[in-house]
Formats: structure tokens, sequence, C-alpha cells
């Protein structure tokens, strides 16, 4: 009696972040003509399951079983002789091998709390405070980059279609966006975050959920990651894909934007994360799908190309109690693109010992985010230095842009 | 149970919000917090609440309207077609078989990008976007909750008359959902849409000079329903006879065909098709006034005792339970009957009544109900388009103005609880329009002391503001009233 709708019915309207900056004229004097894309990971990526430390003697202590080592049953994708990048992105290990990708590690915006909204606001604004904000770093950047560089400022657009515009890219500078066809459906963290609330208040609730499909895949994730994944991995995979694909394709054209960013969610990863099969090694999985699309799909631009993934902040050193991992503060941020000088891994180590840790629990950072995007913005796109200081990210005079990173 | 019942604060508000109103939003909670009754009963005693404003086409006009469309994409066609066939004849065959094909077939027909839609389609999304805007902007939203109940009640499908659906609402309901339900039921019995969704357009007095002529005799499907569903309810006592009887004094309700220039589509009585004589309905005999007998019936039906008790039990589950207290039911019909009808009056009795206020709350809100209510906390109703707000209200089983039968859609949580792992997709997705809203203030405006401490901690962990407005909407007190 009632409608059955088909899945393809709730793939009819759009639901994510994607937008870019619209850079008509070029000024093409150095032989480039360069791309800028920045993909924000909600949730807090936990950046030691996604490069861990495995050259670290304290290391396999902090996540016992769960803990990526070379002697892992499925082993992770070597780096260099002390990081390890998780089995999931071979994709993103070829890319470093071919010097395209940097990691940059115990890495964090400046931010020291642990509220994923705060923190998402403060990576999206490039304010020093987790105060409010109508504008994010990268459309502000448009403002500052040098007269008679690559990129003319003046008719600089940030280009945004769909529903919402991430932060990032707001601001003064006109936003224009895209969004891919596909709807992101809800997750199954938040199917099981809502499953736990109803099995707490409303048990009728809770057995409809349950009973209604889309649990499946998410209740015995180890068994199922073996398997080629059960629709809900299918589907995130699906969209990352298409979401990132899409705006390689866009920056890829010759009159087409030049900077974009986009969101990517689901990484808040407290219970059965799944670090080598599960859930986070999913997502991984379609992340690292999507970095290839990326790549594919920017063709003879990917030269010029430099992607930046950033997370709000990172996660408990420790596992906790039940497998998962709770918010903690620095992570890793990935760069890939073959304007890099890549291959390569970031970072002032700050060790695992417990009196290592950040207040006894987390990664301590030991690098400004900020000196990471900074480093970017002033080499690849020439956003001027004092500008990147004053305006882009205020207060950011001691924070001194990493140079060296584009090649 | 009456000690049970808090009536002030902030639960009661939100509890008031939220039963008989679209949830709350904003400050609401805190604006009413002091007489949520008075809130309720203010509600319904704004001057005009209910009576439409916006200025959209007469059901009338509409359907002229659409049979001019159509009758220019047949003209349309039909040039094609002889196009095609004159290139046939003039030896050009080989390709004219196949163009043939495609003309003769509109589905075939690539529509061009960006053009707006036909026009049926343009009449029902201009009158969805008016009763979506009424919901969005009401304060409380109890009167547009009735104008809900009562369109459900009586129900038409766009499937069947797409021109009207939307009219008919704002013309037969709207004027009436606090006034006299002997008004409504007439203004809805005699609706052309009504007319033509049950078929009383086809039916004949098989004794008429046009059933005589035309060989034609009675559909009896708008007695019966009248009976069964508007008025008496099912099994009240009224027998095959009654039912005959009525559809008799029913024959001559029609409209002019929409084809008619001046009055297409709009009622007319045709005492050319009208059953002549006298007519016995549940025992009393109605003389042949023409549109008058029908009349007669229809105001003794309103004012009849199993139909006071029938709109109360259906008032009080759409309200308060599936299966209401009977002490409930019962004041309700008790003042439908003492009020001669009067569905203010009757309003005002279920909101004062202590068995409306049972903090436990009983019901699932329906999808139509619970997307109007996310679209109102997270203010996206504006943002949203209007196809897209029907398309959402599709896949959740409940498309607007379009139910399956007659009985209008179900009003029992068996009806809807399935549809959940749906609505959490949805949730998902209308969340990914909320921006940066802080969403541990959207869950106090949302539902303020009714959130529980799990509800609560649940929010303030999520991942995302996006997770968490969708965890909020999907919480078990978001869900249920």
């Amino acid at each position: 009696m009632l409608h059955a709708p088909s899945r393809r019915e709730l793939l009819f309207a759009s639901g994510t972040l994607f937008a870019w900056s619209y850079m008509p004229r070029l000024a093409h004097a150095e032989g480039r003509d360069p791309r800028f894309l920045t993909i924000i990971l909600r949730g807090a990526l936990d950046g030691l399951a996604t490069v861990a430390p495995v050259g670290d003697p304290n290391w396999v202590a902090l996540r016992g079983n769960e803990a990526l080592t070379l002697d892992s049953k499925v082993a992770p994708l070597k780096l260099n002789d002390f990081f390890a990048l998780n089995p999931a992105m071979p994709n993103l290990h070829r890319m470093f091998k071919t010097n395209e990708a940097i990691v940059v590690h115990a890495c964090a915006t400046p931010y020291r709390e642990r509220s994923h909204f705060d923190g998402q606001d403060l990576l999206e604004s490039g304010l020093p405070k987790p105060v409010p904000s109508e504008s994010g770093w990268l459309n502000r950047a448009l403002g500052s980059l040098a007269p008679g560089g690559k990129v003319d400022p003046k008719g600089s657009k940030v280009f945004a279609v769909g529903p919402v515009t991430p932060l990032v890219v707001r601001g003064p500078a006109q936003v224009l966006s895209w969004s891919p066809q596909r709807v992101m459906p809800a997750s199954d963290d938040t199917a099981a975050r809502l499953l736990e609330l109803y099995r707490h208040s409303d048990t009728k609730l809770a057995s409809v959920l349950e009973d209604s499909g889309r649990m499946s895949a998410m209740e015995h994730s180890g068994d199922m990651a073996q398997k080629a994944g059960g629709p809900g991995p299918a589907q995130v995979r699906a969209y990352f894909s298409e979401a990132a694909g899409n705006a390689a394709k866009f920056l890829s054209q010759p009159d087409g934007p030049r900077v974009g960013a986009l969101a990517l969610d689901g990484w808040d990863t407290h219970v059965n994360e799944g670090i080598a099969q599960g859930r986070l090694s999913q997502l991984l999985g379609a992340l690292d799908d999507a970095l290839a699309a990326v790549k594919t799909n920017m063709g003879t631009a990917w030269r010029d190309t430099v992607v930046v993934l950033a997370t709000e902040f990172g996660r408990t050193a420790h596992i906790n109690g039940t497998d998962g991992t709770d918010h903690g503060t620095a992570t890793v941020a990935l760069l890939v693109g073959g304007a890099l000088k890549g291959g390569r891994v970031i970072a002032d180590w700050p060790g695992l010992k417990e009196a290592d840790l950040y207040e006894k629990r987390d990664l301590k950072p030991t690098t400004d985010l900020r000196a990471v995007l900074k480093g970017v913005l002033k080499d690849h796109l020439r956003a001027d230095e004092r500008a990147l200081a004053q305006t882009v990210f205020p207060g950011s005079d001691s924070v001194k842009p990493m140079p060296g990173l584009v090649g | 149970m009456t000690a049970a019942v808090k009536t002030s604060g902030k639960d009661a508000a939100a509890l008031a919000l939220h039963r008989f109103g679209f949830g709350a939003a904003g400050d609401q909670i805190a604006a009413i917090a002091g007489d949520p009754r008075g809130a309720l009963l203010a509600d319904l005693d704004r001057p005009n609440a209910g009576v439409p404003t916006v200025d959209l086409p007469s059901s009338g006009q509409a359907a002229r309207a659409v049979f001019d469309f159509r009758a220019e994409e047949q003209a349309k066609q039909k040039l094609a077609l002889r196009a095609v066939k004159e290139s046939e004849a003039n030896g050009m065959s080989q390709n004219g078989a196949s163009a043939m094909t495609d003309a003769g077939n509109t589905a075939a027909v690539p529509k061009p990008p960006n053009q707006p839609p036909p026009l049926p389609q343009q009449i029902l999304f201009n009158e969805a976007k008016a009763r979506f805007d009424a919901a969005a902007s009401a304060n409380i939203g109890l009167v547009e909750r009735l104008v809900w109940f009562w369109s459900n009640h009586f129900c038409v499908s766009a499937d069947k008359i797409p021109a009207m659906a939307g009219a008919y609402e704002r013309e037969a309901i709207r004027p009436h959902v606090l006034g006299r339900f002997a008004d409504l039921l007439i203004a809805a019995e005699s609706h052309p849409a009504m007319l033509f969704y049950l078929d009383n357009v086809e039916s004949m007095g098989a004794d008429s000079v046009g059933g005589i002529n035309r060989d034609k005799g009675l559909n009896e499907n708008l007695a019966r329903e009248t009976l069964e569903l508007h008025t008496l309810g099912v099994r009240s006592g009224y027998s095959q006879e009654d039912v005959t009887s009525f559809a008799k004094v029913l024959t001559g309700w029609t409209w002019f065909p929409p084809a008619e220039l001046e009055r297409g589509g709009e009622f007319v009585f045709s005492r050319r098709i009208h059953e002549p004589g006298d007519q016995t309905v549940l025992g009393k005999v109605y003389p042949d006034t023409g549109v008058e007998q029908g009349r007669a019936v229809l105001a003794d039906l309103a004012h009849h005792p199993a139909t006071a008790q029938h709109i109360a039990q259906k008032l009080a589950r759409h309200f308060v339970a599936d299966e209401p207290p009977p002490s409930l039911v019962t004041k309700l019909a008790n003042t439908f009957t003492a009020s001669d009808g009067n569905l203010k009056q009757v309003a005002k009795t279920l909101v004062t009544s202590d068995e409306a206020w049972m903090p436990q709350r009983q019901k699932l809100k329906s999808p139509a109900e619970w997307v109007m209510g996310v679209l109102r906390l997270t203010g996206t109703e504006a943002a949203v388009p209007v196809p897209r707000i029907m398309n959402v209200q599709a896949v959740l089983g409940q498309p607007l103005w379009r139910p399956p039968a007659p009985n209008g859609y179900a009003d029992i949580e068996a009806a809807w609880i399935d549809g959940v792992g749906r609505r959490l997709d949805i949730a998902n997705e209308l969340a990914g329009r909320v921006g940066t809203a802080d969403p541990l203030a959207l869950l106090d405006s949302g539902l303020g002391p009714l959130a529980s401490a799990d509800t609560r901690g649940t929010i303030a962990r999520a991942e995302s503001r996006r997770q968490a407005v969708a965890l909020l909407v999907m919480a078990p007190e978001y869900l249920r009233r």
C-alpha cells in the first residue's frame, strides 16, 4: 500500500560540500598553472593509525593488538624506517614512492580543546581561537595573492554549488559551488550512534533500526571487511570518489577553477575502530580511492596540483576500552600532488612515552598545521607572506611558512 | 492520571509544541512556558486562522488551464504525426518510420534542460509551496495541523485530479477547520475535486432524464465513503439501502466538464441527471428538493451521534495516542454534539483536557509532520526546493495529496515505524544544510527539557554538526510526541 522507494530515489538530490575558487586569468610566466584542493576530514582522523610510527619502541604498548606493525597479519606499507602507511592506502603509497606525497606527522592546529564543532571551525576559519567566523582561510587567501604571481587576485571567485559551503571557502570572495548527484546516506557510524541511543531509551525503535538492514555491515565490521564490503562501505567509496574526482575534473579544465575545497565525514572512531580491518580501514580505503580519482581526473594538470588533507585534531594515543580511540590532539596532515617535493615524512617526532604525550594521553603537536598551509599557499599559489600572517591566519606571525614543500 | 499532568512550565510547553504543533523551534519553548494551554487557545482564536492568504488559481481556473494545456500538447503531437505522414507520403519512409514511433510516444521526447515544469506540475508545486510556507511560518501550528488532519480526513488524490488537489484544500477545508462540521462536510462533498475523485460526476439517477437517455445509473462511491469514512464510520448501523438511497440523493452533484470555457471545473447541480423522487436515508424521508435534498442528508449526518463519536475518536487518535483514552473521546464527542459541531470548540476541549497532556509521548510523528518539524527547527524550509520536500515526503511513504485510498494516510505507529531507517538518510541530508548552527542550541530549541541525558550526550559527542543534527531529529524524543 505504501510507496516503497528505491535507493535511486534517495539519490535524487545532493548534500555535499565542495566549493572552489574560480580564477579565470592566470599568469603562466613560470610555466605552471597551480591547482589547490583542500579536503577537510571531519570527525578527527586517527593519525597514528593512518601513518603508524612502527619504529617507535613505545608504539605497540599503546595499541596492543590493534597496533599496526611491520609483522602484522595485514602489513602496513613502509614509508621509511620509522613510519608505515595504513595498508588500506596503496594509492597514496604509490604516490609517496614517486615523490608525489608528503606526510606531516605530530601536526595540529592551535586548538587544544576536544570539541569537534569548535575544532572544525578553527581548522576552517584559520583563526587562533574558536570564535565565530564568517569566513575561512582559503577564501581570505585569495585576497592575499601577490600581484603578478601565478594567480591574478582580480577576478578571483570562490565558486560553490550545493546546499552548504564549507566554512573554509566562505568569505568576501564570491562563492559558487557544485554538488555530487549522489546523496551521502547517513553513515554506519551515525546509525550506530542512533542505535545505541535507541537501545537505552526506546527499544522498539532500536529493533526497527536493527531490522532495517543498514546495521548488518557495521555490527560485524571485522568479519565484513574481509568480504567485498557491505552496501554501506561501497556507498561511502562511491561518494568519496565522486566528490573528490569531480572536484579534480573541474580544477583540471583550462578555464576552470584553481582552488577548491570539500569535506568528507565519518572519522570519529570511538568504538571498534577497525584500523587494519573494519571501519577505519574502509574509510581510509575510500579516501585512497578518492585520491586516485583526483590524480586520474587531473590529467596533465596533476603536475601542477597540491591537495592538502586536514582534520580538526587527532585521537588518543592509547586505545580505549571499546577498541577505539577518543578525541586527542596531534595527528597527520597528508599532502598529495605532482607539484610536491614528495616522498617524505616531515615530523619533529615527540615520542610516545607517557611523559612525551600531551596531557599524558595524546600525541604531542610539534608542527603547527598553519605552517604547512602557509608554506603551500606561499610557494604554490604565491600568496603574500604578510597577508598570510595577518588576514589568512591572523596572529600567526611566529608560525613561519614551511619551506620546500613544493618542487 | 490527572495528578501526573503538568500544564505549565517548559516541559509542558515543549510537549505542547510537539503534540499540537510542528515541534519546537527558536525560543518557542520559553515563549509559551508561562501558559502553554493559553498559547494553544490563542492560536485557535486568531481571526481568520487557517484561511488561505495566497493568491492562487481557483480549482475551476486550474482545471480549465490544465485542460487547455493538454489540448495544446495533443495538438502539437498531432501536427508532428501529420508531418511524419506527409514526409512518408513524399517517399522518405525509411527515416519516417522511426520518427513516427518517437512522435507517437511522448515519453521518448527528451525534455530540454532547465525548462519550467509542465503546467499541471507547476500548479501542484505552487500549491505545495503555499502549504509548506503556511506550516513553516505558523507560530505554533495547531491550526495548520488541523488543516492537515481534516485534509486527510476528507482526502482527494492528486494522482486522480492533479489540477485541483491543492485548491481543494484551500477552498473546501481551510475555511471551515474552525467552523461548523456541517459546513465543512458540505464544502468537501460538493467540491468538484471530491465529486471527481469519488466518481460522483459519473453517477446518474437511472430514472432521471439523462440516465434514461444514456442508459446509465448510480455510482455509489461518494455516498458510501461519505457514510463510512467522512461521517458515521464503518459498521455504525447504516445499511446498503441507506447507501443506495443516499447515492440517489447525490445524483446531479457534478461539475461543468473542464472543457467548458466559462465555468469548466466548477460545481453544478444538474437536475437532468438527478434521481427524481423522495429518498429514505437512515429511516428519514427526504423529499426531492433538488440540491437541497443532499444538503439536508449531509446536515443530518453531521449531527448524528455516530459522527460525533467517529470524529472524536479520529481527533484523539491523531493528537494523543493510537489508542486514545476513552474519556477524552467522550469529552470531544460531547462537545461536538453540544456545540452543533463547532470545530473550534472541539479543538479547545482537546487542548484543555488533561488526557491530552499526558507526559508519555505515544505518537510517532508521521513523515510529513516530522519533515516539516525538521525544516522549522533548522530554519531551512525556504532553502529546500519544493520538489525536493515533496520528494522527501514521498520517499518516506507520505507523498503530498496522494494517499493510496480514500481513507487517507494511516494515523498509527505501525504504518510508519518501519520507515525509521529511511528517515535517518533524510535526516542526514537535511542536516547537511544546517551550516554552522550550534547543535546543542538546536537541541535546546527543539526539545528543551524533553531531551534525555543520553540524547544530549549523544549529540554533544557527535563527530560533526551534521551528524549532531541528524541524531537530534532522529532522537526518540523528537520522533515521538
